[in-house]
């Protein structure tokens, strides 16, 4: 062994192209000096690296495999050099030199090892069919998808799909499957799913939510055995019980292993389970060999996580530059992404602690299982397991190991959480743990580097940049850092109002003031931006102060607000008419199709039950609606911060088990809430029964029959962060249902913030649901029936906003592309098909200004 | 004033509403019209350089400062309607080579915008 080298960097070699290599390289620019090094990293896949844990996201988010590269510009700088699509192949450690399959000499002052691991299958027959994938790499994921493509095309029907291995990843490629159009059903050998990070209970309670999703699960078994098609690709999959189930594709997602070949060939120390043995340092058993990540056998464990391979990473930039740094394991947590699931623990998920007390709650109807583990005094937080709703894991994770502060049940009740963690954690404890930020950096951000919006503290810290789940931790901490160092935390709206949007409201409500010209020189400053404009065209809106095309507010309208519908990408807009409770006569199915086709305009079902039609331009939005009115259709203010749809279920009309109306009282309060001006845009759901076919609960308001009556929640949904609907009132007949939910829609627009959602109104509102019931069912402020009244006058007030604009020359103007050009039209819009309609073309796709043209030309050759 | 010959008559003065924008076709490029309570005219280039869609004239006009600006409709960018310089990118790199966009000259005479060729 040679003897440790002085800290000069010189040549820096990494063998390895992934997140944690990325991490070292750009810490290395972030800290090592000016010159006088260079560092060069080789990686066998043909990308930069890119972010793994995402990887998904390709076939269910859309993502292209550039939205997944990790931070681009650390490669622009000369002392940096990537090598992509080769793999280094030999290890001379007496020359210092590496070589690579295409011959390349690189010679190393330092050598980091960051091999990552490789996706280990079972020695089963048959896996090497055709059809068969792992679910590692960014070309595995691009080969399924363009086997599920190619092979539903070849059979003429959709492929039902087999995913060996019920873990994190393993779900993620059965909902991925799902999202590429094949049926999946997870084989897992263990008893439960996800059984390394969940308990038996935990597990139970996520095999039912992902049956929900139409997988099915098969836990207990093993594959035994894979069996050919006649054309020679996998067709069926034999099981452990003797069952045989169709498989057209098959994902291995069984487990990894590290990559440890060259330093096993080189004579490096290798860990019992495999893996280069390394030491607090991340040093191997050469000096100047240094080994990271999944191929690191640390205390003979190898991670399989990204965030304990970044802190490596940091332990070789310190190390290279002289610093003392040791690595020290963190605890792990997990929480699954992708799948539409909340599951997620940390710690002593399975109570091993000598002592420990597990506290459980179960709530079969939420379909939740929460349970914290606690040390034997019941003080000192070990663990915790969440599944239905993760959102106590952000909160509580970094809390591992620390008094709990509160009974441990008063976290886990329905309407627990009322000890809200966050703002007094203390320093050392690790809040983002992707990036190992703890919450003294996250004050620091605030106190030495002047940080004080959140954006500035990711960007400072990178905290929150990788998963984002820590972010309102991040958030309340900034914000309780901001208050302690005397910097009031900015209640403005924008740089014209310094008030919030519920203060303004009450200003403007109490005066006389009915122009923004008038308000912004009564209690603002300047002549407002796109944040304030829009608030006070709502709020005048909310106070009835004429229509949203008056030509007082034109110039205060939003461009979706302004031309009554919601901007696309390219410039054009979509048109989508109202269908109050998703119920449509034939008749006017017809009318949509002639139109869209007349036009060429793209159709789809909204996720809202209603029909989207795509592509139109401003000047043909008036002859469009004139025709829709005429067939008897209303805007569907699929543009507004206002009521978009209100979903139902069939309902006691033809449902076998609907107790009520459903599609009747869908249609009595999208009639009623139509055109309603409002913080945000919300939803309502009305299902006719328990069985909840219309997701009421995942809406701002929901509304469930029962044998007794009407079940009123109110702030569910929460867009980014889902949330179900509190219940705030049980047992309504009609008229009830009705008055409740206009108070509660009247009391969010006189108090809620700007671009406020109903779910964090709710969860944010003092007091919470109990303190809402109080006032909008038991009347303790007194002001039931003004809100009722606000709400009875907006459904005289209204009248359909497309009809008014086309009996008005005036509005008619602003639907010109150009105002000294009336007859032309944008010339830079262009069309490519799709699935036999079309999309807007990127450059060089082949497309026409047409859509009715474009529709029919022969395909692209370039595959998205 | 420099001569007017160059100048292209585009519309009426009444033909655009305060704080609101217009897009007009200069010389077949597509200009945004912005008019503004004081009664003066700014135009800049219509294409939203970070969206590559033709929408500035469809943002919201207010101010950063004393600065008149526009918002794009698309990603919520902020433009100086005076020079053209992005004023807030929101974190994006723009697809075409500048964030800022270009501007032309106008003038109001006796009731009509005329804006510069370039």
């Amino acid at each position: 062994m040679r003897t440790a080298p002085t800290p000069v960097l010189g040549r820096v070699v990494v063998v390895g192209a992934g997140m944690v290599a990325h991490r070292l390289v750009a810490g290395l620019l972030d800290r090592a000096p000016a010159d006088g090094w260079h560092v060069t990293v080789v990686g066998d896949e043909p990308w930069a690296p890119y972010d793994r844990v995402h990887l998904s996201e390709l076939l269910t988010a859309g993502r292209t495999p550039e939205d997944l590269a990790l931070e681009p510009t650390v490669w622009d700088d000369p002392r940096t050099t990537l090598l992509t699509g080769d793999a280094v192949e030999k290890l001379d450690r007496d020359a210092q030199t590496v070589t690579t399959r295409s011959g390349v000499v690189l010679p190393y002052d330092q050598l980091v090892l960051a091999t990552g691991s490789w996706a280990w299958t079972p020695r089963t027959e048959g896996t090497e069919l055709p059809g068969v994938f792992r679910y590692r790499t960014m070309a595995d994921l691009q080969a399924m998808q363009t086997w599920v493509a190619e092979r539903s095309e070849a059979l003429g029907r959709p492929l039902r799909g087999a995913v060996v291995g019920g873990g994190v990843l393993g779900l993620e490629a059965a909902a991925a499957l799902q999202h590429l159009g094949a049926s999946a059903t997870v084989v897992e050998f263990a008893d439960h799913l996800m059984n390394v990070q969940l308990d038996a209970g935990g597990g139970e309670a996520l095999r039912v939510l992902v049956g929900d999703l139409g997988i099915d699960v098969r836990t207990s078994t093993g594959c035994t055995g894979l069996a050919p098609a006649a054309d020679g690709a996998v067709a069926t999959m034999r099981l452990s019980s003797d069952d045989e189930i169709p498989a057209d594709v098959v994902v291995f997602s069984t487990g990894v292993r590290p990559r440890d070949r060259l330093a096993r060939e080189s004579g490096l120390a290798i860990g019992e389970r495999g893996g280069v043995v390394v030491g607090a340092t991340c040093r191997t058993s050469d000096a100047a060999i240094w080994a990271i990540g999944e191929c690191a056998s640390f205390e003979n464990e190898c991670t399989g996580l990204v965030a304990p391979g970044n802190a490596m990473a940091d332990v070789v930039v310190d190390r290279l530059l002289g610093g003392p740094r040791l690595y020290t394991p963190a605890p792990e947590g997990t929480k699954l992404k992708g799948v539409g699931i909340d599951a997620a623990s940390f710690g002593d998920v399975f109570g091993l602690t000598p002592g420990a007390l597990e506290v459980t709650f179960t709530d079969p109807v939420a379909r939740t299982y929460r349970k914290l583990v606690v040390s034997d005094d019941a003080r000192t937080l070990l663990g915790g397991v969440f599944v239905g709703d993760a959102a106590l894991y952000p909160q509580l994770r970094p809390m591992l190991g620390r008094p709990l502060g509160a009974d441990p049940s008063a976290f886990l009740a329905p309407e627990g959480g009322a000890h809200d963690t966050g703002a007094d954690l203390p320093d050392d404890v690790v809040v983002c743990s992707c990036t190992n930020v703890t919450a003294g950096t996250v004050r620091e951000a605030v106190t030495e580097h002047g940080c004080t919006t959140v954006g500035e503290v990711k960007a400072c810290t990178k905290a929150g940049t990788v998963c984002g789940s820590c972010v309102p931790v991040v958030t309340k901490i900034m914000n309780a850092q901001l208050e302690a160092s005397g910097i009031a935390v900015s209640r403005a709206m924008c740089e014209h109002f310094a008030m919030p949007r519920a203060e303004l409201y009450a200003l403007v409500a109490a005066s006389e003031l009915r122009t923004f010209s008038e308000i912004v020189a009564a209690h603002g400053t300047g002549r407002g931006c796109a944040v304030c404009k829009p608030v006070v065209a709502s709020i005048l809106s909310s106070l009835r102060a004429g229509h949203v095309l008056e030509r007082d507010h034109a110039g205060l309208q939003d461009t979706n607000d302004h031309v009554m519908a919601n901007l696309q990408k390219d410039g054009t807009y979509s048109v989508i008419p109202r269908v109050p409770g998703g119920e449509i006569t034939p008749e006017k199915l017809v009318v949509l199709g002639q139109v869209a086709a007349d036009f060429g305009l793209y159709t789809r079902i909204t996720g809202a039950q209603r029909i989207g039609m795509f592509g139109a331009r401003i000047d043909q939005l008036p002859a469009i609606w004139q025709r829709l009115i005429d067939a008897g259709f209303e805007s569907g203010q699929a543009y507004g911060k206002s009521l978009r749809a209100v979903k139902s279920c069939v309902g006691s009309a033809w449902c076998r088990f609907g107790v009520r109306d459903s599609v009747g009282m869908g249609i009595l309060l999208e009639n009623r809430y139509r055109g309603l001006r409002t913080p945000h845009k919300f939803k309502v759901g009305v299902s006719g029964c328990a069985r909840e076919c219309a997701e009421a609960r995942g809406k701002d308001v929901g509304v469930i029959a029962t044998a007794g009556g009407w079940n009123v929640y109110v702030g569910g949904n929460g867009g980014a962060n889902p949330r179900h609907a509190d219940l705030l009132a049980e047992d309504l007949d009609d008229d009830g249902l009705v008055a409740v939910i206009d108070r509660f829609l009247a009391l969010y627009v006189r108090r809620g913030d700007r671009l406020q959602r109903t779910a964090p109104f709710v969860a944010e509102y003092p007091g919470g649901i109990e303190a809402l019931r109080a006032v909008l069912v038991d009347d303790t402020e007194g002001i039931v029936a003004e809100l009722e009244a606000e709400i009875a006058a907006h459904v005289d007030d209204y009248r359909d906003e497309w009809a008014a604009a086309l009996e008005d020359p005036d509005k008619l103007d602003r639907f010109t592309a150009f105002v000294n050009a009336p007859g032309e039209h944008d010339p830079d819009l262009r069309y490519t098909p799709q699935r036999g309609q079309v999309r807007p073309a990127e450059p060089g796709e082949v497309g026409h200004h047409d859509p009715r043209v474009a529709r029919l030309l022969p395909l692209t050759e370039v595959t998205r | 004033m420099t001569t007017t010959d160059l100048r292209t008559d585009v519309c009426a003065l009444d033909a655009l509403v305060p704080e609101r924008g217009a897009a007009a076709l200069v010389d077949g490029v597509q200009v945004a019209l912005f008019r503004l309570d004081d009664g003066s005219v700014l135009a800049v280039q219509n294409r939203d350089p970070f969206a590559g869609a033709n929408v500035v004239a469809r943002g919201i006009v207010g101010t950063v400062g004393d600065a008149p600006t526009v918002t794009s409709p698309m990603h919520k960018q902020v433009w100086d309607l005076r020079t053209g310089e992005c004023l807030d990118t929101g974190g994006k790199t723009p697809k075409d080579a500048s964030a800022d966009l270009a501007t032309w000259a106008v003038e109001v005479r006796a009731g009509r915008v005329l804006v510069s060729a370039r």
